[in-house]
């Protein structure tokens, strides 16, 4: 009956959102009559009730998987009896329908909120944004109910589910499609705003600021779901990396850079009234980089190391809707794009123009992101075929990215509208001085690391410095939180680079076959194998090596990397061992034995590399405080207005 | 600074951005691009011994030999048409097992042979690559 319920539920939200979409129509087109207001409140909740059946249909999903239903064909294939209670939640999204469920659902609620909480839009503008947003969920409703029903049944019902793949079992993984899909679908939220905004024309500073927090939150949970995502790749694939230049990391990195444009320039739109076509542009563009990235994990069209459905079928109606939606929507902005007003003007040099070369930068990191990941697809398509990887990145990026490093120093340091070369010199004089002493001091005492990666350690503490600046002699208590989230996000990048920089320059390997009591060195270390033991866990077996570690004359630990089998499906992981100091973390991931009785260690010594995720930490929570602080700052505004 | 002026330099910048970027692409593509390489795509061709490049395809049956240091493994590529000798230094990935498809970054030998100094393996077991995939479909339609 679950099974059903859920269907049926989720059918009446795709029946609530074709009428939202009708409502929506009328109150746009009438916009200027006095019965508007009533169809508005109609809108309002019928964008609610949507909102809330897709997320009593998503309810139900996990409803079947946590009672292992098998009679579902979907719990019958992702899951287990037997497996532990979160990766049974999990288990709901960590699959192809589950994941679209959950990606309508977020949608829907997230249309909802705007219904509920949108109060300073104008009416008409509000009423088309519901509709675009109405627009975009029919879509996808019709594509679960078409192509991927998630509550089909299985006949007859099995008795054990398949389990999901173990290396899915994880914590960070199973919240980790969640974290992506709320920021994807944030980024819709922007996308009906844009598409609303050049609708009725009316792009304007009160327009930006009702999209801004929506485009804040998208790219909180999007920085959340990289830098998580590039922790599980590092701790649970056991290959010592960090980023691979996979097409499916790609797909999460194009939304999140064209995300970080938009945010900037929605905020030169909503504090100066600038650069109002090019922030409709990147509202389209970001969504557009969503939905690419849902057709590209979900297509199985690329050759990745983890795409996961490979059904044709689905991914052309993926790139059907991708097609309709971004083809619709920029072709609705060249016809209006003329009749959006110019904006108000500034210098070139100034904080809008520093915004605006990192808008390009930007940009451009997105292009090549783009090319790079497409050009496979292009290629194949011709006959060719090739794979792109980190090579092609790392020559066409570091360069553009190190440029961006420096522009993101500069912006905070120049004033609004208009500035001078002179006053900007002045202010960089500490931070470049910074750059300039780390770079003599690096460059003399770590002889022979990779130049770009002494450069990159240098210019990272140049911005970490100019980041600071901005609070650096004012009352602390009454900065605005924005301005400390700027601050913070900022920090969080020059942390992050350092990071990177510093595990490509100073990383140590070593790859040994060792037998019980002997040991191998890796950069400071001492590491002795003591045992290979056996271990079982809720649904695993494994051999687990027992590491003896001394770093010179120092308190010995240990550690112990295991080699786990599954039994559903059958199944081999690594689990590294990994253990965090000050100054970096020692990485050992257990190989297999041989007739000799030695076994292959594989140990990293990575200096610094946990500054990596600390910094895409912080990145998130300067996002945070901006957000809170924008939304504080908001009411407070409105107050002030209703008293007035 | 005139409206219409401010409006042609940033104009002008961000054409100069879109070309920047496709340049940048381009001149990497050319000379940094990993080829994607078939077993039988190589098959009695002159292969490029100076970059690195991905063979993909599937372990062979039984091909998978350790080598004396411990740490080094020996195996076969193939993709039905063909088979390529892999030599590999370090801990292959969990999935990597005879019969499942591989993807080899490395270079190639001037024998044929391929030295990797990276191997993937697909997350999902049934993985292979879809250039090999089509490839065995064709075959086993064949043989019914």
């Amino acid at each position: 009956m679950i099974a059903e319920a859920g269907l049926a539920a989720l059918w009446l939200a795709a029946a609530f959102a074709l009428v939202q979409l009708m409502v929506a129509w009328g109150a746009a087109k009438h916009g200027a009559n006095p019965r508007v207001g009533t169809l508005m409140t109609a809108l309002r909740r019928i964008a609610l009730v949507q909102g809330l059946l897709a997320l009593l249909s998503f309810a139900l999903l996990i409803a079947l998987f946590v009672r292992s239903d098998m009679s579902v064909e979907l719990v019958a294939a992702n899951s287990h009896s037997l497996k532990p209670m979160i990766y049974k939640v999990a288990g709901a999204w960590g699959n192809h329908e589950g994941s679209m469920l959950l990606w309508v659902t977020v949608l829907a609620v997230a249309g909802g909120g705007v219904a509920m909480f949108e109060r300073r839009l104008a009416a008409g503008t509000l009423a088309a944004t519901l509709g675009a947003q109405a627009a975009i969920g029919i879509g996808f409703y019709a594509f679960l109910a078409f192509a991927s029903n998630p509550f089909a049944r299985l006949n007859p019902a099995v008795p054990d589910g398949q389990g999901l793949n173990p290396l899915l079992q994880d914590p960070g993984l199973a919240f980790h499609p969640p974290t992506l899909y709320l920021g994807y679908v944030g980024l819709s939220v922007a996308f009906s705003f844009a598409v609303g905004a050049l609708l009725m024309r009316d792009v304007g500073p009160a327009f930006a600021r009702a999209m801004r927090p929506w485009v804040l939150g998208a790219w909180i949970f999007l920085t959340i779901g990289i830098t998580a995502g590039s922790y599980w790749a590092y701790y649970e694939l056991g290959w010592g990396g960090w980023w691979f230049w996979d097409p499916v990391e790609n797909a999460s990195l194009m939304p999140w850079l064209a995300a970080t444009a938009l945010l900037h320039s929605v905020t030169v739109l909503a504090t100066r009234d600038g650069l109002r076509a090019w922030t409709l542009m990147l509202a389209l563009v970001a969504f557009a980089m969503s939905m690419l990235g849902t057709f590209l994990v979900r297509s199985g069209i690329l050759v990745s190391v983890h795409a996961f459905a490979v059904d044709p079928t689905r991914g052309t109606f993926i790139l059907a809707l991708l097609g309709i939606y971004i083809g619709g929507a920029l072709a609705l902005f060249g016809a209006r794009v003329g009749t959006v007003t110019q904006g108000s003007t500034f210098q070139l040099v100034s904080r809008e123009g520093a915004l605006v070369l990192n808008n390009l930068l930007l940009s451009v990191i997105l292009g090549v992101v783009f090319i790079g990941t497409l050009y496979p697809l292009a290629a194949q398509a011709a006959g060719v075929q090739l794979s792109i990887g980190a090579p092609f990145f790392n020559k066409a990026l570091v360069p553009v990215a190190l440029a961006l490093v420096v522009a993101t120093a500069a912006g905070p340091l120049l004033r609004w509208r208009r500035d001078n070369w002179n006053a900007l010199a002045k202010r960089a004089l500490v931070p470049t001085a910074a750059a300039g002493v780390s770079f003599a001091l690096l460059f003399a005492l770590a002889r022979g690391a990779h130049f770009a990666s002494v450069v990159a350690i240098a210019l990272s503490v140049g911005l970490a410095v100019a980041s600071v600046a901005p609070v650096a002699r004012r009352n602390l208590r009454r900065t605005p939180l924005h301005v400390w989230g700027m601050v913070i996000a900022h920090l969080g990048v020059a942390v992050s680079i350092a990071g990177m920089a510093s595990d490509s320059a100073f990383k140590v390997e070593r790859l040994a076959a060792i037998q019980v009591g002997q040991n191998t060195t890796v950069g400071p270390f001492r590491v002795t194998l003591a045992e290979i033991r056996p271990q079982i866990g809720p649904n695993w077996s494994a051999l687990e090596a027992k590491l003896q570690v001394r770093r010179g004359e120092g308190k010995a630990f240990e550690l112990y990397p295991q080699n786990r089998f599954f039994s559903t499906p059958p199944t081999n992981t690594n689990e590294a061992a990994i253990t965090t100091l000050l100054d970096g973390q020692l990485y050992t991931v257990l190989g297999q034995g041989d007739e000799q009785g030695r076994w292959q260690v594989r140990l990293w010594w990575k200096p610094f590399v946990t500054l990596i995720w600390l910094g895409g930490g912080l990145i998130a929570l300067g996002g945070l405080l901006a957000l809170v602080g924008r939304v504080r700052r908001e009411r407070r505004d409105s107050e002030a207005e209703a008293y007035a | 600074m005139k409206a219409k002026h401010q409006r042609l330099v940033l104009g002008l910048l961000a054409l100069g951005a879109v070309a920047g970027a496709a340049g940048l692409a381009l001149s990497a593509l050319q000379d940094q691009a990993a080829f994607f390489y078939a077993p039988g795509d190589v098959a009695g061709k002159p292969v490029p011994t100076d970059k690195a490049v991905r063979l993909g395809g599937m372990v062979a049956a039984n091909s998978i030999v350790r080598q004396p240091d411990g740490v080094s493994i020996a195996f076969t590529v193939t993709d039905g048409k063909a088979t390529v000798p892999v030599a590999f230094r370090g801990v292959a990935p969990d999935l990597f097992k005879e019969g499942s498809g591989v993807v080899a970054e490395g270079k190639f030998n001037p024998d044929g042979s391929f030295t990797a100094d990276n191997l993937l393996a697909k997350h999902d077991e049934r993985y292979m690559p879809p250039q090999v995939a089509g490839e065995m479909h064709k075959t086993e339609t064949l043989d019914k």
